[in-house]
């Protein structure tokens, strides 16, 4: 019992960290906020006219995507904090205190949520202004919004374990957007599937980003769902359920410089 | 009582790969003691007192604090120890006072004590005009303080501080010694490792010099001294030409025999008092005339020149370390 209320107490105390770093470092608040409503902007107004997205317009089809695209990335800010935990030294301050070993995992994971929801805040608000519309039951909204907040948490445990795993800051940054990007675009966030080379269909299809994007459509569109909802929540579990305890292990055994 | 050493550790094994960074080292630190481990650059320090931290799991040996094995009972080991070093772990985007309040919980000392304590520790420091200011601003000796600081937290019997001055400036280093050895006067138990000799002649009760992994003399920093041969007269001569006189003039004084180095009359010699007059004396009955006298007493750096047959290493480091 005070095992885990030292841990929920050390979760938050590190979560708090966290986000106490974000208004200090104001390229990581452009990274959250200007970054993806740029993107949604420059989509909507430079390549939506020539993306035809039949049955919708092209703000809707693309919002889910892009913004299961910038909950994805949310994460990164674990990925700098950890590594630049390891350069710095501080995770051996963390690893010689009494604390609840996998607090400092957890902490920071537990803060990119509430950076999730200020972003997913901003992208909509933003999305709203331009023309998106909501076209399905309150329910399905906030099941949807639940959905992208699960997705942003599995994949800060991505960014923990690669953050952990890496030399330096830069280079935790290099790979996570090396290995997400093309995952994030060979997919059904930013244009329909079937406008793709035949080859390239099938891995779009079966990419599990497209998955999550084709379920935050239907929650948000009211669009029948088919089974992405379930495998979206399957996906994302199985994602927790394996980086998780990769993290804890990297954290276990990293060696400082 | 035989009260239990601080620190204990038994055949201490380490390989990194090919490397062997601890070949089998052992230590004893008494409670309330400052212990220094003392070695150039990739002698083993750090490894020691990562797994005397329980950053690090020994390959073979044990390691105990305050009588709790740093395996099997690491969590208690925690409970019992702060630890400062070289890197000045603190958090740059927290303030001074953010980052003591954050350790203080994750000791579990609760919200109001962690907050006191921080507050307490800060004006202790010399911080507390500091406190409010992200740590990004600070100095580097500043840094250091605060780092200090955040190992004392919530008191732990032992304390280990790796490297806990390179790269600091001599006004820093000070400040930094004295604000050590106020701590061991409230029975603190320090393990401190240094690569500079003056500061474990300067701080510590007892010394181990390591090197390639194995401890090569133990002892206080006056044994160790002693060791290397003790006090010497040393006597520059008006007519450098006549030193071997000088030599044979002189060597019923000493306790060892006296040689010729850079121009200079090497004498060891067993007593301090009365040396330099009797050695007047001497020289002045064989008609040599003195240029300069004056009895030596051995460094550090003299004894890690007798033990390993190398200097130890130069203070080359700093640049490097130093904090940005």
């Amino acid at each position: 019992m005070k095992g885990l209320r030292y841990g929920i107490s050390d979760t938050l105390v590190l979560a708090k960290r966290s986000l106490l770093r974000i208004p200090r470092q104001p390229d990581l608040l452009v990274g959250f906020t200007i970054q993806p409503v740029l993107f949604i902007l420059l989509f909507v107004y430079v390549f939506g006219g020539a993306i035809k997205t039949p049955g919708f317009d092209y703000v809707d089809f693309l919002l889910p995507g892009i913004i299961v695209q910038s909950i994805v990335f949310g994460g990164f800010v674990t990925a700098l904090g950890l590594s630049d935990d390891v350069k710095k030294g501080l995770i051996d301050r963390f690893r010689s205190l009494p604390m609840t070993r996998s607090a400092l995992l957890t902490g920071r994971t537990l803060g990119d949520v509430v950076t999730n929801i200020f972003q997913l805040v901003v992208m909509f608000t933003v999305g709203l202004i331009i023309g998106f519309n909501f076209s399905s039951s309150v329910g399905e909204v906030v099941a949807g919004i639940l959905l992208l907040l699960l997705i942003g948490y599995a994949f800060s445990w991505v960014f923990a374990f690669i953050g952990l795993s890496s030399s330096s800051p830069e280079a935790s940054n290099a790979y996570g957007f090396t290995i997400l990007f093309p995952v994030t675009f060979v997919s059904s966030a930013f244009v329909p599937v079937s406008t793709m080379p035949s080859w390239l269909q099938p891995i779009a299809e079966h990419n599990p980003f497209t998955t999550m994007v084709d379920a935050a459509r239907a929650l948000f569109l009211g669009i029948p769902a088919g089974n992405s909802v379930w495998l979206a929540s399957v996906y994302t579990i199985a994602i927790i359920a394996v980086f998780a305890p990769l993290s804890a292990w990297r954290y276990r055994r990293v060696v400082t410089r | 009582m035989q009260a239990d050493p601080a620190v204990e550790t038994t055949r201490l094994r380490k390989n990194y790969g090919d490397v062997e960074a601890l070949r089998g080292v052992d230590l004893r630190v008494e409670t309330g003691s400052i212990f220094g481990l003392l070695g150039p650059n990739g002698a083993g320090k750090t490894t020691a007192v990562r797994i005397l931290t329980t950053l690090l799991l020994p390959d073979e040996g044990s390691a105990r604090v305050t009588g709790f094995d740093v395996v099997r009972d690491a969590a208690k080991v925690r409970e019992q120890i702060g630890l400062a070093g070289q890197y000045a772990a603190v958090d740059e985007n927290l303030t001074g006072f953010e980052n003591l309040e954050m350790v203080g919980r994750l000791y579990h000392l609760g919200r109001g004590r962690s907050r006191a304590r921080a507050l307490e520790l800060l004006s202790s420091f010399d911080l507390s005009d500091a406190a409010d200011r992200l740590v990004r601003t600070y100095s580097g000796g500043m840094r250091r303080r605060l780092d200090l600081a955040a190992a004392l937290v919530a008191r732990p019997p032992v304390l280990f501080l790796d490297e806990p001055t390179t790269g600091l400036d001599i006004r820093s280093r000070i400040e930094l010694w004295d604000a050590i050895e106020a701590l061991v006067s409230e029975g603190t138990t320090v393990l401190l490792t240094t690569q500079y000799l003056d500061e474990a002649d300067r701080l510590a009760d007892r010394v181990a010099v390591i090197d390639q992994g194995l401890v090569i003399a133990e002892g206080t920093p006056e044994e160790l001294k002693t060791h290397v041969g003790g006090e010497r007269l040393e006597i520059r001569l008006c007519d450098g030409q006549r030193g071997e006189e000088a030599v044979a003039a002189l060597a019923s004084i000493a306790s060892d025999r006296p040689f010729l180095e850079d121009g200079w009359v090497r004498v060891p010699v067993a007593e301090r008092r009365g040396t330099i007059a009797d050695a007047v004396r001497r020289l002045d009955d064989a008609g040599i005339a003195i240029d300069d006298i004056s009895v030596s007493t051995p460094t550090l750096d003299d004894v890690f020149l007798k033990l390993t047959g190398h200097a130890a290493e130069p203070e080359t480091e700093e640049a490097e370390v130093q904090p940005r």
